[in-house]
């Protein structure tokens, strides 16, 4: 059970925005820019940053519907599986395993983020610009990851419901409420 | 020196706001609601959370920008502030905000450490369910401000005093006033 009253029937994280409208109005903004809006990185690749650093603080709720946007936008769910994992072995571009290792020193704390690790994702291409949107997306999810969870959401664990609302994430983004 | 290259002058997350505008937007309007915006918190103790969660996160940037600007709500209480972040059970501050603090600090090392009996414990000190939900996502909006500050490792200065008359300035206008310009800013670097 939530640990507030928050409104019946809606899943994880819109509970919590149906809840505070005032706080989901920049969130929302935040995630479609983060993730939706074009960028050099494209949406499946920055979903799989989205979802891998919610693997990581163990939310159930967020890695498995931004891993159902990432699917959505890649074409399978072979990538989601393997970067969640392994990601030495999982089959994304070197450019992006180095991205990803970045997010998963900022999920354990900021500081940990090394020069050698920045250097590594520019030596294969990265644009300043993508490594600062990796570093907060990263940075992001540590929050909406905690605010899921802090606030005891229902999550339920029904995977057509998840791969639906991925397809939707996919194509709609973020910016409106869903229903 | 930071990570990637970031416009000079603007200390911590402003010069990485001024880097990309378009997410210093949300950021900023969060920071907003949660911390300046009309509430049953003062806004003081709001700010004193976000203190306490980014000193738990060891970023010191966010920690003495919103220690000074908590000071500013706090008639000048730079003492409080201090307390609040050595051990907060004996800071001279309600039992309610020890209460939610709990709670934040539990948000801090994850969100599935919050309990039913820290959730019942805030709310017998009279804790609402909006007080509740804006200490959790402070809390866990702290844990984002604070990685995004030191993982693009931005430079900013090390001597409390100089944050004061910012932290003034902060408390007097809000965020979204004294975080105009970041467009203007990365327009003149980029």
């Amino acid at each position: 059970m939530a640990h507030i009253a928050l409104p019946e029937g809606l899943p994880g994280i819109s509970a919590g925005f149906a809840f505070r409208p005032e706080t989901a109005k920049p969130m929302r903004e935040l995630a479609h820019i983060l993730l939706h809006e074009p960028g050099t990185l494209t949406p499946g690749e920055r979903e799989l940053i989205a979802t891998y650093v919610s693997a990581r603080n163990d939310c159930y709720f967020c890695q498995t519907s931004h891993g159902a946007a990432a699917a959505a936008h890649l074409g399978g769910e072979e990538a989601v599986q393997r970067v969640k994992e392994d990601l030495e072995t999982a089959p994304v571009s070197a450019k992006l395993r180095a991205l990803l290792k970045i997010a998963g020193k900022v999920q354990s704390g900021g500081k940990n983020v090394s020069e050698e690790d920045v250097a590594q994702a520019r030596g294969l291409g990265a644009t300043d610009l993508e490594i600062h949107d990796t570093v907060l997306i990263a940075a992001a999810f540590c929050m909406y990851n905690r605010y899921v969870d802090g606030l005891g959401t229902w999550q339920p664990q029904d995977p057509s419901m998840y791969a639906q609302m991925g397809k939707r994430l996919a194509e709609h983004g973020y910016r409106n409420p869903s229903r | 020196m930071p990570h990637i290259a970031l416009p000079e002058g603007l200390p911590g997350i402003r010069g990485a706001m001024a880097f990309r505008p378009e997410i210093a937007g949300p950021m900023s309007e969060l920071a907003e609601v949660l911390l300046h915006g009309p509430h049953s918190l003062p806004a003081g103790e709001r700010e004193l959370i976000a203190t306490y969660v980014s000193s738990l996160n060891d970023c010191y940037y966010c920690q003495t920008s919103h220690g000074a600007i908590a000071a500013a709500h706090l008639d000048g209480d730079e003492e409080v502030v201090r307390r609040v972040k050595e051990d907060f059970r004996q800071a001279e501050i309600s039992e309610k905000l020890k209460a939610l603090l709990a709670i934040a600090a539990k948000v801090q090392r994850g969100g599935k450490n919050v309990t039913a009996e820290d959730v019942g414990l805030a709310r017998e000190y009279g804790a609402t369910d909006v007080e509740i939900h804006d200490t959790v996502l402070i809390a866990a909006a702290f844990c984002m401000y604070n990685r995004y500050v030191d993982g693009l490792a931005t430079t900013y200065p090390r001597d409390e005093a100089s944050y004061r008359e910012r932290g003034k300035q902060v408390a007097r206008e809000g965020y979204v006033s004294a975080g105009k310009g970041y467009g203007q800013a990365a327009a003149s670097t980029r």
